[in-house]
Formats: structure tokens, C-alpha cells, sequence
């Protein structure tokens, strides 16, 4: 195995391009290093990303947040601007495992290692986020909920790497939430999980809407029926409860000692109206 | 041997190692530095047994190749005390029996120093959730949790 720090994009992305086979990039490990310490993978080379500038910094401008692909979790907890415009992306980041794991882990990884239970991807699904995606001959920028295709899959080609998530500036009464259930009260991973993203009008009525579900389908599944049947509403209980029943209709699980499809399906709403309701009450709606 | 040359600073103190791309900086520091106070309990960043500081953040050393740690600070438990003078987290760990194995300790101490020195007065709850990254079979945790809340009225003076 060899092992690479680059210190540009440019050197990163034309080493892994240039690799016969096997080759992996190197953010915060947490799932790298175990998949290796498993026998899962056998890399033969390693391109470690945090000595690339930029890419372990969160940038604030007038248009959003740009969160390199090397920033641990941990760090968006402690951007205060970030945590106050996506507190629910926040507060998904900052469930990833334990606080030792926080100081690793990265949300460009937890997307790319294509979980369907990554804590952090419906979130950011919910808030519309984006990858910049840097590849040997140009860069890209898709939707987040284009970059899983399935179960430990992404859509990244040969010598492609994330290099950043952006998140735009929330337009006015925005809010955003993420819940997930586990059996126990911390360091488990999503049976199923929901987030959600909506703005306000000025009356206080939805005007748009994102919902996201994580761990009830082979990849995090947006929900446009969810998002519009709380559309134009005060999320009164009869909106709340279509936008159950869209949730439970979109969802394709599996059953496993985690959970059953039926009990999936269920709580798939119940956290989507939860998580609306917070996200509700950040937007300043009353 | 070959290997990756790497310099780095560990509690302080400029280290130079050579190690093998796969090698964990645990694996560094317990088979070549000869520091064994971080423990190896899971290796795959579950347990906390093997916490140490880098850069400033609480890691588990077991997901961190021994390569990363170039240009880097690490603090392991072999930093902790003063000398001869334990650090009142060690004291109080002491004082409370707040161990009985051993084994999660170190990683618990490391964990603890870095939650006091984010919030210097924790509740109960926050002691129960900044710390549940590290396992401990023997204790039940109790005993631990009331050792790091008289350490963090001690620390605060």
C-alpha cells in the first residue's frame, strides 16, 4: 500500500485518476481505516486529503457556506454562523458516533461512503445542498441526492473526488431539522431518520418545502410528496398527517434486526412530522 | 526497515518515526515509541480505549495512520500528569475507584480532560453523553461519572 498527501486538488485528483486500481481517498478515516482493519478493502493507494489547503476550512459568503471535504464534524458544530442558518444539518453532522469519532469524520465522507443511514445525507438533502465534485478534466457541481446511487456506491467517476459541500444562504424564515431513531439514547446508527427544510411566507404559511428520509430505502429518498402536501399550510394535524402517510408510501426498506418495514415505514412519518414541526418553529412560525 | 518517515510532536516532545503506510498511530505509539498507555480495545474507533489529543481534537488513534501525524501535535496519557504530579482527573479516578481493569482508562482521562476543558462544569448528562464514546465493562460508568464531577469542582477552584 502506498500512501499520498497531496497538497492541491489538482495532485489529488491525478493521483487517484492515475491509480491502476484500489485506490482510496483519505479524509477524516473513520470508515476508511475500518473497512481496511476488516479485510473489506485492500487498498493499494491512499490519498490522504487534509494537507490540501482549503479543503479543511468552512467559508461563509453572501452567497452560503462552502464545507471542505477534510473538516471534521466537530468543527460545524463551532461555526456559529453555520449552526445558526442549518442548525438541523448541524445537529445531524454532530450525531456521526462519538466525540472522538467527531473529530474525524467529515460530511463529504459520510455522503461518499454511500451509507443509507449516513446522518448527515437527508439533512443535507433536505436543505438542497450541493457537492463540488473535482475531477481530471473539470469540475462539477450536483444536487447531494445525486451522488449515492446505491448501498456503498456513488456516482463519482474514475479520479473524481468531492472537494466540498455548499450550502446556500437560508432565504428569510427558514428552518431546518434532522431526527433520527435508535435504540439507545447516542453512538448507534439511524433505523430511520428524516429531515426536513421549509420556508416561510410572510403569514406564516409553508411556501417551500424538502423532505428527506434516511435508512428506510437503498439510498436517502427526497420526497417531493411529503414536501408538498405540507405546501401552503400552518403544518395543521390533517397536512401533517398526509405528509405521514407520503413519507411511509416512498419508503422501500428492508426488515432486520433493526427494524421491520412496517415499523420503518411508521416511523418514518412520525420523525418527518417532528422534524417539520422544529424546523417549523426556526422558520418563526407560530 | 522502510517506511514513512515522519516527524511529529507528542506531548511536547519532537519525535521522529519511520512506519508502514497501514500502520495506526496506535500501533506507532504502543509497538514503536514504546508509549503503551493507549490501549487497543476494538481498533475500529468504537470503544475510546486508544483516545489521544491531535491537534487539538479528540481522536481515536486507532483510525488515524501512523503517516498523518507529520507536522502534527499529539498528546497520549503519557502527558497527562506533571512529572510525578498526577493531573486531578488521575487523582480523582484514584480517589473514587473509578477503575478496576485499567484498560479504558487512559482513554477515559484523555476524553474527560478534553469535555472539562470545553465545559468546566458539565452536568451529570453532559459527563454521561461527552464520554460515551469510551466503553467501560467493569465500572457501570457511576463511579467514573462522579469521579470526573469532583475533579471538575477541584479544577475550578
Amino acid at each position: 500500500m502506498r500512501y499520498e498527501r497531496p497538497d492541491s486538488v489538482k495532485d489529488a485528483v491525478a493521483l487517484l485518476a492515475g491509480a491502476k486500481e484500489n485506490a482510496y481517498l483519505l479524509a477524516g478515516g473513520s470508515d476508511l481505516l475500518v473497512r481496511m482493519r476488516g479485510g473489506y478493502i485492500e487498498p493499494e493507494l491512499i490519498v490522504d486529503i487534509k494537507s490540501v489547503k482549503g479543503l479543511d476550512e468552512i467559508v461563509k459568503n453572501d452567497k452560503g457556506f462552502r464545507i471542505g471535504a477534510s473538516v471534521p464534524c466537530v468543527a460545524m458544530g463551532e461555526h456559529k454562523a453555520l449552526s445558526k442558518a442549518w442548525p438541523g444539518v448541524v445537529e445531524a453532522s454532530n450525531l456521526i458516533g462519538s466525540k472522538q469519532i467527531q473529530g474525524r469524520c467529515t460530511i463529504a465522507g459520510n455522503l461518499c461512503n454511500a451509507s443509507p443511514a449516513a446522518d448527515s445525507v437527508p439533512a443535507l438533502v433536505a436543505a438542497g445542498a450541493k457537492a463540488v465534485i473535482a475531477g481530471p478534466s473539470k469540475k462539477r457541481r450536483v444536487a447531494v441526492e445525486k451522488v449515492v446511487t446505491a448501498p456503498g456506491r456513488t456516482s463519482l467517476e474514475k479520479g473524481e473526488m468531492v472537494e466540498a459541500i455548499l450550502l446556500d444562504k437560508p432565504s428569510p424564515r427558514s428552518g431546518d431539522a434532522y431526527l433520527r431513531f435508535i435504540p439507545r439514547t447516542e453512538m448507534d446508527i439511524a433505523v430511520v431518520s428524516a429531515g426536513v427544510a421549509l420556508t416561510l411566507d410572510a403569514k406564516g404559511l409553508v411556501k417551500s418545502a424538502r423532505v428527506a428520509l434516511g435508512a428506510v430505502a437503498p439510498t436517502v429518498v427526497l420526497v417531493k410528496k411529503a414536501a408538498s402536501a405540507i405546501i401552503g399550510t400552518k403544518l395543521e394535524d390533517d397536512a401533517l398527517e398526509k405528509m405521514a402517510e407520503a413519507c411511509a408510501a416512498a419508503c422501500n426498506p428492508i426488515d432486520d434486526k433493526r427494524g421491520t418495514i412496517d415499523f420503518r415505514k411508521k416511523v418514518s412519518g412520525v420523525l418527518a412530522k417532528r422534524a417539520a414541526k422544529i424546523a417549523y418553529e426556526r422558520a418563526g412560525g407560530k | 526497515m522502510s517506511g514513512i518517515a515522519v516527524s511529529t510532536t507528542i506531548n511536547g516532545d519532537e519525535v521522529e518515526y519511520l512506519c508502514q503506510p497501514d500502520e495506526t498511530l496506535l500501533d506507532v505509539l504502543r509497538d514503536r515509541l514504546e508509549m503503551t498507555g493507549s490501549k487497543e480495545g476494538c481498533g475500529t474507533g468504537d470503544c475510546g480505549a486508544c483516545s489521544v489529543m491531535l491537534d487539538g481534537r479528540l481522536v481515536c488513534s486507532c483510525l488515524v495512520l501512523g503517516a498523518e501525524a507529520e507536522g502534527r501535535k499529539v498528546e497520549t496519557i503519557e502527558g497527562m500528569a506533571d512529572g510525578e504530579e498526577l493531573h486531578p482527573l488521575q487523582r480523582k479516578f484514584i480517589e473514587h475507584a473509578a477503575l478496576q481493569c485499567g484498560v479504558c482508562t487512559p482513554g477515559f482521562l484523555i476524553a474527560a480532560k478534553d469535555l472539562l476543558e470545553r465545559n468546566p462544569d458539565p452536568t451529570e448528562e453532559e459527563i454521561r453523553f461527552g464520554l460515551a464514546g469510551n466503553l467501560c465493562r467493569c465500572t457501570g460508568y457511576d463511579k467514573i461519572v462522579r469521579a470526573v464531577q469532583d475533579a471538575a469542582r477541584e479544577m475550578r477552584g
